[in-house]
This record gives structure tokens, sequence and C-alpha cells, in this order.
């Protein structure tokens, strides 16, 4: 058997990392399991010619169709949004856009606001200083004083505008819409031993400039050498617990398949919002038989993931193409309820730049834009780096029909059981994605943009997966408590997206590590004063 | 030409179709897809792929009568068409290769007025742009709800 450790941190991902820091001053003994490897700078696309090949290979964003050996796969065939992730030291933010929206306010009380899904038991006041510490850890480029949020100060400037972003500011202008700077995981000077974006255009699949702020590069270097251990290929087949009911360790496999018991004085789960709920139904005991901290039946519910819906056309001119990161300017207008539009709450415009050169091919002879023979040399000439494009990110409020299961049959290289997504797009929701798609075209026309195409929702788009763990005060109405204890086992947290109550109608990284460092802080305050398991 | 993952007669009919979806060009100066070069390209990259594309050119080959390669090109032309328009997924998983393939290939890069070369270790520059754009927006007083 294992060494017995303090605490076991199960995933290295978004929250994984930051709690991992976090807790790192107590001196305690922490280690953290993590199914994948760590990727080094060089194996990113953007070293070779293939770059944007392998986005349809190593480093698809559909675990499915990437299908590394340290990939689980998912049953997604009852879901027309499918599941994308990325499992290695860093989690998801490998493979993201780094677009860093906070929550607002508002989201965090839906129900007394909106009468709609719940409230929160937290709030985005008591995030605040959380926010401004996770922005400093992960080094956020933006600009002060956007009207569509509380005051904040992001520590870099913010990403250039580039002739895509003059085009859609002139265009938001005259439609008198709001529109800013976003909040940017990405270095634009150099940051703590960062260097900065030198726009290579294909951040999703990783950073081989290591501007992008995946938590490989900023927590984990921080949590390590402040005696944090990272064991990679490790992948936990259940978290296992006595006959108190406390949780006892985690059963994991390595890498040559070897199964490995690891106890520890407390678990803490960050697997994302699909992986967690994978992790607690296959964790199944006499004392646990519908999976551990499942008293509520509520693991594995409420999923929800930001439908999108992409709107783009062409103007007459070339842009900037793929160069720089795809994500630097947000609208958000539509973001605050206003009933009149036929729908509660809101949703965030993301304004894009253009694609690839081969992006832009595959994407047009998809939408039969693009046609083969003598004609494809001159309509693709027309089309290469004109796309002017926006995503509509819309709010997905909470139904337990939407839901992650264990796929009877499916199972990962281990024998562990996959999981299953049911999931069908809320009428709410669907109203606002269509409403959106009315204002992008608005802003498209206002902006010289004609030959509109419209994929909704987004199939590849299961980016944020939220609120299959849910947080909340009842212990019949959430999984965790309103500091990310379970319920039921009272040294078991969960700090990933699983535990959010709604969804809000921005992109989820910033407010998951703002989550995780405030469960950091609860967990340490009552070590300190001796609470913590009570 | 053989490799191990398609037969003769369904590798011949890939390079004849590819040709078929993406011409040489003289006024752009281009080669097609079924250049040398470029072919060799698509074979070696069809990896995940494979099966799909297989799938594609037997449907094709049942459009054909036979080997899509040896038919005229009217007829090849007409069988094209409809093979467009009835290929499904498979096709989508074939055209995406031979796409990948075709766009990265030097001459056609450059024909387009693109370094042939990665993002890096060199990048791009991106204008800063006209920041007094957002004028308007800094005037305008907070839209975010109090809770």
């Amino acid at each position: 058997m294992l060494d017995k450790v303090d605490v076991l941190i199960i995933g290295s991902g978004a929250s994984g990392a930051a709690v991992a820091w976090s807790l790192a001053d107590t001196k305690m003994r922490i280690l953290c399991l993590e199914q994948g490897d760590w990727v080094k700078p060089t194996d990113y696309p953007t070293n070779g010619r293939n770059w944007e090949a392998r986005l349809f290979s190593d480093f698809a964003i559909n675990p499915n169709r990437r299908a590394r050996e340290t990939d689980y796969p998912i049953n997604d065939a009852n879901s027309p949004v499918k599941v994308v992730n990325f499992n290695g030291v860093g989690g998801s933010t490998i493979m993201y856009t780094a677009h860093y929206p906070r929550l607002h306010p508002s989201d965090f009380r839906v129900k007394t606001l909106d009468g709609v899904a719940e409230d929160w038991p937290v709030d985005y006041q008591t995030l605040e200083p959380y926010f401004a510490e996770n922005d400093r850890m992960m080094g956020v480029a933006g600009l002060a004083g956007d009207p569509a949020y509380p005051l904040h100060h992001p520590p870099m400037p913010p990403l250039p505008l580039g002739k895509s972003g003059q085009r859609f500011g002139k265009a938001l202008n005259s439609l008198g819409w709001h529109w800013w700077p976003s909040d940017s995981a990405i270095a634009t000077v150099e940051y703590d031993g960062r260097a900065p974006c030198i726009n290579l255009g294909h951040c999703t699949p990783g950073c081989a400039q290591g501007a992008k702020a995946s938590t490989d590069i900023t927590y984990w270097p921080a949590a390590i050498r402040a005696g944090v251990e990272l064991r990679t290929r490790a992948r936990v087949r259940e978290i296992t617990t006595d006959e108190t009911g406390m949780a006892t360790g985690a059963i994991y496999y390595d890498a040559e398949g070897q199964e490995h018991f690891q106890p520890a004085e407390m678990v803490i789960v960050a697997c994302n919002g699909v992986g967690t709920p994978r992790l607690l139904l296959n964790s199944v005991s006499g004392r646990f038989p519908n999976g551990i901290a499942n008293s509520s039946g509520l693991v594995g519910k409420n999923l929800m993931f930001h439908p999108f819906a992409l709107t783009y056309g062409y103007v007459d001119e070339p842009l900037d193409g793929n160069h720089g990161p795809p994500l630097n300017l947000w609208s958000q207008e539509f973001y605050e309820t206003d009933r009149s539009r036929g729908f509660v709450r809101g949703y965030t415009l993301q304004l894009h730049r253009g694609t690839g050169s081969i992006v832009e091919a595959i994407t047009s002879t998809a939408a039969g834009r693009l046609p083969w023979g003598e004609d494809h040399h001159k309509v693709y000439r027309s089309l290469l780096n004109r796309r002017l494009a926006m995503s509509t990110i819309t709010e997905d409020l909470p139904e337990e029909h939407n839901r992650v299961t264990l796929d009877p049959v499916l199972k990962d290289s281990n024998g562990i059981p996959a999981p299953k997504i049911d999931y069908t797009i809320g009428e709410n929701t669907r109203k606002m994605m269509e409403h959106g798609i009315a204002r992008s075209k608005e802003i498209l026309t206002a902006a010289g943009a004609t030959g509109f195409g419209v994929e909704a929702p987004i199939m590849n788009g299961g980016w944020h997966l939220m609120g299959t763990a849910r947080m909340g005060t009842d212990p019949e109405r959430s999984v965790v408590n309103e500091w990310g204890r379970s319920h039921d086992v009272k040294n078991l947290f969960i700090v990933d997206g699983s535990i959010w109550v709604t969804s809000g109608g921005v992109n989820p990284t910033s407010t998951i590590q703002a989550l995780a460092l405030y469960i950091a802080d609860n967990i340490k305050q009552r070590l300190a004063n001796a609470t913590l398991f009570d | 030409m053989t490799n191990e993952t398609l037969t003769d007669a369904e590798t011949r009919d890939l390079r004849a179709l590819a040709g078929v979806m993406i011409p040489a060009s003289i006024t752009y100066g281009v080669p097609g897809a079924d250049d040398p070069l470029i072919f060799d390209e698509i074979l070696r990259n069809l990896e995940r792929d494979t099966a799909d594309t297989r799938t594609a050119l037997r449907h094709l080959a049942e459009l054909s009568g036979g080997a899509f390669a040896d038919l005229a090109p009217d007829r090849r032309a007409e069988v094209s068409a409809r093979f467009k328009q009835e290929g499904g997924a498979p096709l989508f998983s074939l055209n995406r290769v031979v796409l990948l393939c075709y766009y990265r290939d030097d001459r056609v890069m450059r024909s387009l007025g693109q370094e042939p070369r990665p993002p890096f270790p060199k990048g791009h520059v991106v204008e800063q742009g006209d920041w007094s754009l957002l004028d308007p927006v800094r005037q305008r007083a907070p839209m975010w709800r109090r809770a």
C-alpha cells in the first residue's frame, strides 16, 4: 500500500491545480492524481506544418476523435452537443481559447431575480477576491472599465483589436450596442516568466509560445515548488470509504495497468462536469449503492453545456485570418434578462477573428459554399481571410433529464465504465439562440458582411461541463454544501464545474478557478479551527 | 501504386476523385489535388479516416458501376456530382483529408500569398487598431444588475 497523504486531489486541470496551489501553504502532504501526461511545448501543433491537420487527430477537441491512450470514451450519441475536453496536466486548459470572463453578480441570483432555477449559496462579492487572485496567478489580459461588469483590473493590457475587431467595433457602435475587449488568460506582455503572445493563432490546441495560461505553466510550477506531488498516468477508478462513511482514498491504475490504492485523509475531486459524476457513480459500496455523495440522487443530473450558435459572413477585403487569439472581444448587450425578448436570462456574443486556411476550406465545403471543380479556386479566394464570425453563448438552465450516467457497455482501456450523455436543448435556450443569431446577422450586416452561415448548436461545442454535482445548503437538493464539501461524506470535496448551480452565459474557467480558491480557503479556515469534518 | 490501407483500385479512384475535387489551374498557377506530391501526402495522412475513406470509395465505385478512374470525363463529372450529394459522413471525412493536405502544399500556399512555414516560432503581426472606437462604450452607464 502506498503512503497515506493528507490531501488527495483527483484531476490536475483548472480547479485541481488552483486548489493544490492554495492548499500548499498548509504544509500538508498533498498528492494529485492525473490520468494524462505532461504536454511539452514542442508537442503542440504550431511547431509543425501540419498544425491545422492535427486539430483533427491527436489534438482534436473531441476525445472520441482524439482517442489518445490517456482519453476515456464518452457515449454522446443522445446529445446534439458533444463533450470536448483534454486529459493531461492542465486538463482542458490545455485546449481552451483562454477567453476568460467572470460570471456576473446576477448569475448567482437567478431565482431571486428571474424566478428560474436556484440561487447559488455564494455570490459575486464573496468570490471577488478569489477572482482577483486567480487573475494574478493565471495572468489575465483585459481592460478595466467594462460597463457590463463590476469594476476590476486585469493585470495586463488587452489583446489587439486587429482588422476584424475594428470592423466589429464600428458595427456595434453604429447599432449602439455594447462591446468590450475580453478578459483573456493570455500574456500580452512578459508575465511571471511567460513570453508574450506572438499571434500564432492556434490557441485552442495548446500554445507553443507559452503565452496562454494553461495550469501546467501557471499554478502547477508554483504548487510543485511548494511541495505538492503530481502523479501522472494515474487513472482513478473509484473513491473508497470506510464503515463510518468517510472517504479513505482512491483506487487507480498506472500506465502499465497496475492497480494501486492511495490512502488519504481527505479527497478532493476535480475531474470536470462529466468526469466527476462518472467517478462518483463508479464509487459504489454497500453504504453508497447509488454512488458516493449521491443521497440526493442528483449526481450526474442537471448537466449544462452552454449551447453555442455560430453565425458568420464574408466581407470584401482580407482581415486577420486566423492570426491572433481567436476570441478577443465580447458584447453583453443581451446578457441581462429582458422578458420582452421572449426568454429569461441571456447570452454573450463572442466576436471572433477568422479561421485558418484549411479550416475555411473544410467548413465551406461542408456548408456547400466551396465547390468541386474549376470554380473551386476562384470561390476559395473569395472566402479566404474574409470571414467575420461570432458565437452566441447561451445560458443553459438546469434540467434534471439532462444528465451523465454510466454506459452499460462502453468502457475505457482500464475497463472502467464510460460516461453516457443524455441531453436536449431547453426551450428557453433555443429561443435565446434564435435571438442571438438574429442579432448576430444585424451586427454582421452593419459590418458589411454578406453570405451568412449558421451552425446552431455547434456540435463539437460541449466545452463547458457544469451542474452535475451542484452546491447548495439543502442536502436533498444538492450534492455539496456552500463550501464544496459533500453533504454525505465529510472529507470529500468537489471543486470543478460540476458544482455550478446555474451556468450563466459566459465561459466558465475563471469562475471555476475562483470557486476552487474559495473552497480551498474554507478548508484552510476550518482546518485551523478544527471544524473541517464536523 | 499501393499503400498499406487502400487497394490499388481504391487508390486509383481516390486520386481521380481528388483531381475532380480540386483540379490544377493554369489561371492560379496551382497543382490539382491529384498532383503526385500532394496525393502521396493524402495517402500518408488517412490515419483515423481510413475506414471512412474506404466506405466512401466503395460507394463511389457502386455509383460508377466499376472503377471511377476508368470513366470518361463527362461520366466522371456526372458520377461525382451525384456522389457529392449522397456521400454523407464518409465522403466528408475523405474530402477533409484531401483539403488538409492540399492547402499545406508549398506551391498552393505561395499562390495564396502565405508563407509555407509553421506558425511557431515566428508568429504573426496583428495591428492594435483604433482604441478610440471604444469611447462611446466607455460612456455607458453600468449595465450589470446588482444582486
